[in-house]
């Protein structure tokens, strides 16, 4: 059982969320999230004259725990589909989850994570 | 079934009733027959006598102007709102409530205290309600004899409206009351978002009860500037038709005189002195304020002739109209070329109201091209000067309205001195003739007129609003603490946020001077 985070464009949300369910994921939770990088900025904010910058980047965060079997296609799904070529795609981070349990059934393990056996 | 039958019954009763009730007179869907001699009130009933004609007509000559002067009264009561929301769009999400809060409030305090001892200072003294029915007991002014002339000073006539209770003078009172209520506002949104909200409360009573109306009445109640031209030969005196010095320009200079002395919002100003941005939380918001303000203004400028009967209220309208474009265009313009890179909103809401306030003191004296040129040069004025209190003055202004109430309140009535035309104003204070300003052959004695009125509010005015300043910062303190200010004035101050339950962005935030 791994953890995949990834930190994608606003823009792309949907095209990820579009290839995630074409490979068979279709159970993930996302935030909005604010962070600064390396995304080059044009000042293109202005009030009253005095132009500002917001010093926040707006992305979209997605947390997806699946079975070790589906980290590949899960990771190039979101490689392919997030990806512009320009500075400030995002990142995708993998780490392992210890364990996981169905609250309504009190299953654990991989069986809690889905019901078919090949997500 | 049943219940159409009811609704059968209803219909069929309504029916029958009003064409019964009907049945004496022919309908008239045009219009044209409604009205005619039988509605003169007359002893014999449709053979009135000469003076029972003349009644009549008079009666409605003063009826037409006391709807006009009402029904103009309700718009510019109305300019409330929009400044309430042209303020609190200007600020943050923080500061909603207590920004809002400051806009109603000014109104029930400026009010009582008009009410109790302003409306008798400023018009205590001003005779004869000529166009309202020629009631006369508004008729005592304290004046000073200096160098053989006269100066007006205050009245004393109509403290608690005692004795007023009359059709033409509580009209008035309520027309001039919601006058007194915009310059009271005006301050509210320079000192917005640090404002004590008990320091601004009795500010409040003391605008409404005594500053203006001290000023008003050297213009408007028979004072001494009004007699500038019948002692001195100046013009007509200091000529202000609807307000750019009484109300606006003393509104800008107290809002310059606060915004000073109460100083710049947390994280507005850099250790070098250069501006961040703050940025407006509601523009929609703004936006609709500044245009339901030029919905009242034309209220506050086409009412301003005091009745319906003299027609120039359409001159008024069309000038204060073309004044808005004007201003709005160049102050978009100059922001989008020669200032900045985009079309700023906030200064194009400025512009806007910048050239409103410019063609109040001279929206019924210009021409036509006149009214333009007054708004397309107040449009440059309200960014300059927006600037030049910025970045020079180093004085925080939310929402701009030194700029806009102060500087293009000074622009107005030095306009006026300038563009008047010399069609309209015969025997206006007391003089002669019509006014005539600088481009139309009048000689500089008008413009000497509006200049002495300008000067003398900039000085009476500034001194009134850091006396009042200063005492209020000494016994009740002007500006909130700085942890209130951080965590945003509605909660500490108001008690509730103004948009409870909602999570406040980044841009919610007090940038961080560097």
């Amino acid at each position: 059982m791994k953890k995949i985070e990834a930190i994608i464009r606003t823009s792309k949300f949907e095209d990820v969320k579009q290839a995630l369910r074409e490979v068979g994921i279709d159970f993930f939770s996302y935030w909005d999230a604010t962070g600064v990088g390396n995304e080059v900025k044009k000042a293109e904010h202005s009030y009253r004259g005095t132009v500002y910058d917001t010093s926040y980047i707006p992305r979209q965060l997605l947390t997806i725990v699946v079975r070790d079997i589906n980290v590949d296609k899960t990771v190039d799904a979101i490689l392919k589909a997030a990806k512009t070529g320009i500075i400030g795609d995002g990142k995708i981070f993998v780490s392992p989850v210890d364990e996981s349990y169905r609250i309504r059934t009190e299953e654990k393990g991989d069986t809690s994570l889905y019901n078919t056996e090949n997500k | 079934m049943k219940r159409y039958l009811g609704l059968i019954i209803v219909v069929l009763m309504t029916a029958f009733a009003s064409s019964y009730l009907h049945a004496e007179k022919v309908a008239d869907p045009n219009g044209t027959k409604t009205g005619n001699i039988t509605n003169v009130t007359a002893k014999t009933a449709g053979q009135p006598t000469v003076a029972e004609l003349g009644d009549e007509v008079g009666h409605n000559k003063i009826a037409t102007n006391l709807v006009w002067l009402l029904l103009c009264g309700f718009l510019v009561f109305f300019m409330q709102a929009g400044f309430a929301l042209v303020e609190t769009g200007f600020t943050r999400a923080k500061n909603v409530a207590h920004t809002m809060a400051m806009n109603l409030f000014v109104y029930p305090a400026g009010m009582l205290a008009f009410y109790v001892c302003g409306f008798a200072i400023m018009f205590g003294g001003v005779g004869a309600l000529g166009t309202l029915g020629g009631f006369d007991g508004l008729n005592q002014e304290v004046s000073v004899n200096l160098f053989g002339h006269v100066f007006g000073l205050f009245g004393t006539k109509g403290f608690f409206m005692n004795g007023m209770t009359d059709v033409a003078v509580l009209g008035f009172f309520v027309f001039q009351v919601v006058f007194m209520d915009a310059a009271a506002t005006i301050p509210t949104g320079a000192m917005a978002e640090r404002w004590k909200f008990a320091s601004f409360a009795i500010f409040g009573f003391i605008v409404g009860g005594l500053i203006y109306p001290i000023f008003g009445n050297w213009v408007w109640g028979g004072g001494w500037l009004a007699t500038l031209g019948s002692n001195f030969g100046f013009g007509h005196g200091h000529v202000d038709f609807a307000g750019s010095s009484v109300v606006h320009l003393t509104g800008g200079v107290l809002a310059f005189v606060g915004a000073k002395m109460i100083g710049p919002r947390i994280g507005k100003y850099n250790r070098d002195g250069s501006p961040n941005a703050i940025p407006g939380h509601n523009i929609p918001m703004a936006v609709l304020g500044t245009l339901v303000l030029a919905f009242g203004w034309f209220g506050f400028n086409s009412g301003s002739t005091l009745a319906g009967a003299d027609l120039r209220f359409s001159v008024v309208a069309f000038n204060t109209m073309i004044a808005s474009c004007g201003g709005a265009l160049t102050a978009t313009l100059w922001m989008w070329f020669v200032r900045g890179k985009k079309p700023d909103v906030s200064m194009m809401c400025n512009g806007l109201l910048a050239g409103l306030v410019a063609i109040t003191a001279p929206c019924a004296f210009v021409t036509p091209f006149g009214g333009l040129m007054i708004g397309l040069i107040s449009g440059i004025i309200v960014v300059e000067v927006a600037f030049f209190v910025e970045r020079k003055l180093k004085i925080d202004d939310p929402v701009g309205a030194i700029a806009v109430h102060g500087a293009n309140g000074i622009w107005g009535c030095l306009a006026l001195g300038l563009f008047a035309d010399g069609t309209y104003g015969d025997g206006l204070n007391g003089v002669a003739g019509s006014v005539t300003g600088l481009f139309y052959g009048g000689g500089s004695g008008q413009f000497v007129a509006e200049f002495i009125g300008v000067a003398t509010n900039l000085v009476f005015v500034g001194l009134c609003g850091w006396l009042v300043f200063k005492l209020l910062d000494i016994f009740v303190g002007n500006r909130v603490k700085p942890d209130v200010e951080l965590v945003g004035l509605d909660v500490p101050e108001m008690g509730a946020e103004g948009y409870s339950g909602i999570k406040m962005d980044k841009n919610a935030e007090t940038p961080q001077s560097r």
